[in-house]
């Protein structure tokens, strides 16, 4: 797994901790991360971002591939996401489909 | 499945790289690496430039090897490159004769034609490095995107509603309160807006990357720094503007434009890009080079038959579009936007020129024009001809259509101008107007859908301004005022510019609801200028091509001082999409139906007879709403009575058949709420035999 991103995954609820910054380097080690979660019954993907200081598109096509692949019942939150990171997911349209949201009581 | 080509077969200075596909052109994401292929005829050799992103200087320089060029065009693909955190160019080693057209400079570095996506003006205005040897830079695009459902809409041309919008100007100024303001993601943010207007479609305004800083300079008369504002003014036709997207410095520009597509899609708004394939900006020998003229000038290029540019365009060079080369360019362009950003439609900027042979000459039937009007993919794209250009060709109705092209019909803005100033003698071209300007588009069958109705657009002055001035004020333009049109057909109601007569007022406010009235009960598709419907003024300047400021911002404070206008703009737009009488596709036959009603019929301050004289202010119009749209549809009997002398007149009513009566649905000589109605609350009249219309005033009946 790569050094800025962390998995658990317990009772239908995967967490992923996303750390320094998310594009096409990182990216694919999380979406390799994130196929592990294939036809395991989650109902809840739960992105921690309060340490991600950047993601780019190709970023952003990891969760989306998130979203498409691993459950279409499955919510998708993005947790403490900064301003910065924030806007860009909402100006590309991902906040469509996703709550975001500063905490997770889950 | 594992591809048995994903492997490189050569090394070049510790880069991998194997032979590439020349098709498709550009930069493409392939299995381990990216694919680059560009054109040139000419070249003797090529080189691949790469730049870290930012960064002023080439981190690294690959020759196209000989055995990897098929025919004209160098392909390779290079293996492992971070493509997200990389930008590209070209050199290219060919002849410099310029007698010949050739222009060919090593030492520069050049923009792939085909580049998706273009840094180097990432944030709008920002002064860029004048020193940076490669100022607008390709760079690899991820076109992938989560379209969920999306499809283009299809809306049939005459029921659209078009708003034409320049995508800074919308909501740049603070008024507009939203968080992204003067980029794709603020448009979305107005979508609210535009919806209970009621427009279904915009129009945007140049948003192919192009360079803001064009002949950037200072106002003599203001002092403040002119742009190029609008951008027609290509830097590359593949790529949205960087600058126009509040991501763009993150490069995300295509996601933010594609998701503002989306959303407008969900909306019921169609999308129609105005598309400018008539110049570049590598304007003529004196101007920058950028990609065209370095990779092949004599292809890209109408060249005189001494080597110099063709300027058609007033902007200094032409594109060479009947090259079969530059063709193909602008119709890999054209299929590109509409397959992979679902766009609607597209108008063409000077569309004439796209009719012109290589040296210039118009030709009967223009290869791009009929390859555009049958291509496949663009089937069900609106496809709409500014059909003139700089040169002198004037083609509105006889711009070669094969039944598919439409066109902004300038003769409708002149004639409903005219008409609305008082001018005499107009009723005869008003009637031809009215009813999708058969005059013009008859004869090819062409129907009311050829036709592009607009009394305002970005070029000339804004509704407000058209009332409000008889003179263009272009001082600020730096120009001394000999810049944009001076044939305006407009009038200041009794005083230039801003008044504080209520007089003067009042009617102005009455002559922009009796144009866009006008505007909307014509048969066609009718055009609306973003912000004419809150009052929105340029200070009489008709050119603001060059104003990055308050003069071209629409300043959304208006929609409170404007209100009435506002609210009578909405319900005028209501009631064409209440009435498919008013959006048939065919030009009228002046049949008589069952009801023993003509389709159309003629008249004035008598009932069934009309003023055709040279002297004549006033025309009356009955629509019958018994099978219109071809027999698909039923309306009301819609009357339109048109006053446009500075008298009341009375206009004796055609009689309805037993048990209908009429009923007031606008009336613009009335202050609101009594100026416009909406469907099914329209006002009974008094008296079923005449109506007192107003000076300078328009009245719109239903018969039900």
């Amino acid at each position: 797994m790569a050094e800025n991103i962390s998995m658990t995954c317990a009772g239908g609820c995967a967490k992923v901790v996303l750390s320094g910054r998310l594009d096409a380097l990182s990216a694919p080690a999380l979406q390799e991360e994130l196929k592990k979660l294939i036809g395991q019954n989650i109902e809840a993907l739960v992105f921690y971002a309060n340490d991600l200081e950047y993601i780019s598109s190709a970023g952003l096509r990891v969760i989306i591939f998130a979203k498409q692949k691993i459950s279409a019942e499955a919510k998708v939150y993005f947790i403490g996401g900064r301003e910065a990171v924030v806007s860009v997911l909402k100006m590309s349209g991902l906040d469509t489909f996703m709550s975001i949201q500063p905490t997770y009581n889950g | 499945m594992l591809r048995i080509d994903a492997h490189p077969t050569h090394k070049y200075m510790g880069f991998d790289i194997r032979m590439g596909k020349p098709l498709p052109f550009g930069a493409t994401l392939v299995p381990g690496g990216v694919n680059f292929s560009v054109y040139s005829s000419h070249a003797r050799s090529c080189e691949l430039v790469l730049f870290k992103k930012h960064e002023p200087r080439p981190y690294a320089t690959i020759p196209f090897p000989d055995q990897f060029r098929i025919g004209n065009v160098f392909t390779m693909v290079v293996f492992d490159l971070d493509y997200e955190n990389i930008e590209y160019g070209f050199r290219m080693e060919g002849p410099f004769d310029p007698r010949e057209g050739h222009r060919f400079d090593g030492t520069k570095i050049l923009m792939d034609p085909y580049a998706k996506s273009i840094g180097g003006r990432d944030v709008w205005g920002t002064d860029p490095d004048w020193s940076n040897p490669y100022p607008h830079r390709a760079r690899v695009l991820l076109d992938d995107f989560d379209w969920e459902e999306d499809h283009p809409l299809e809306i049939p041309i005459e029921d659209l509603i078009i708003y034409e919008l320049h995508v800074r100007g919308f909501t740049r100024h603070p008024s507009s309160a939203i968080r992204h303001p003067g980029t794709f993601a603020g448009i979305r943010e107005k979508i609210p807006y535009l919806r209970e207007l009621g427009i279904n479609c915009v129009e945007l305004m140049p948003i192919h990357e192009f360079d803001e800083f064009e002949n950037s300079r200072i106002s003599p008369t203001t002092g403040r720094r002119l742009m190029n504002y609008w951008g027609y003014s290509n830097v590359g036709f593949f790529a949205p503007k960087a600058g126009f997207a509040a991501t763009g410095k993150f490069g995300m520009q295509a996601d933010e434009l594609k998701n503002l597509i989306k959303e407008l899609h969900k909306n019921g708004i169609e999308i129609i890009l105005d598309v400018v394939f008539n110049h570049t900006a590598e304007g003529n020998e004196q101007g920058p080079t950028i990609s065209y003229r370095g990779i092949d000038n004599k292809t890209y290029y109408m060249l005189t038959p001494d080597g110099g540019y063709y300027n058609f365009t007033g902007c200094g060079n032409t594109l060479n579009c009947n090259n079969p080369i530059v063709r193909n360019m602008i119709l890999d362009c054209l299929r590109y936007w509409a397959a992979d950003y679902h766009v609607d439609g597209f108008r063409f900027d000077l569309a004439s020129i796209l009719g012109r042979d290589q040296n210039g000459a118009p030709m009967h039937s223009p290869p791009l024009l009929e390859t555009l009007a049958f291509d496949p993919i663009l089937g069900k794209c609106k496809l709409i001809a500014e059909a003139w250009d700089a040169g002198g060709l004037y083609q509105v109705g006889s711009f070669p259509s094969w039944g598919r092209w439409a066109e902004w019909n300038g003769k409708f803005r002149d004639d409903v101008r005219r008409f609305l100033k008082g001018d005499p003698g107009l009723a005869g071209a008003m009637a031809q107007r009215l009813q999708g300007s058969p005059d013009l588009y008859q004869w090819q069958k062409r129907g009311t859908r050829a036709s592009i109705n607009f009394v305002t657009a970005h070029d000339g002055f804004t509704m407000m301004d058209l009332v409000s001035y008889n003179e263009k004020h272009n001082e600020a333009n730096g120009e001394n005022n000999t810049d944009g049109a001076n044939d305006n057909n407009s009038w200041n109601c009794g005083g230039e510019g801003p008044s504080a007569d209520p007089e003067v007022n009042r009617l102005r406010l009455k002559q922009i609801k009796n144009a866009v009235t006008m505007l909307l009960v014509s048969q066609g598709t009718p055009m609306i200028l973003a912000g004419d419907e809150m009052g929105r003024t340029q200070g009489g300047n008709n050119n603001a091509y060059c104003q990055d400021n308050e003069t071209s911002w629409l300043d959304w404070r208006l929609l409170g001082e404007n209100a009435e206008l506002h609210a009578y703009v909405k319900g005028i737009i209501r009631f064409r999409r209440a009435h498919p009488a008013l959006r048939s596709c065919h030009h009228f036959t002046s049949n008589v139906a069952p009801n023993g009603y003509p389709d159309i019929s003629w008249h004035g301050t008598g009932a069934w007879a009309c003023d055709w004289s040279s002297e004549s202010r006033t025309l009356a119009f009955l629509l019958n709403g018994e099978n219109v749209k071809g027999g698909t549809a039923n309306d009301t009997f819609i009357y339109v009575a048109m006053n446009m002398h500075w008298e009341m007149h009375g206009f004796e009513l055609p009689q309805l058949p037993q048990g209908l009566s009429w009923h007031v649905a606008a009336n613009t000589d009335m202050p609101a709420p009594e100026d416009i109605f909406e469907s099914g609350a329209e006002k009974r009249i008094g008296n079923p035999s005449e109506f007192l219309v107003g000076p300078r005033s328009i009245v719109v009946l239903v018969g039900r």
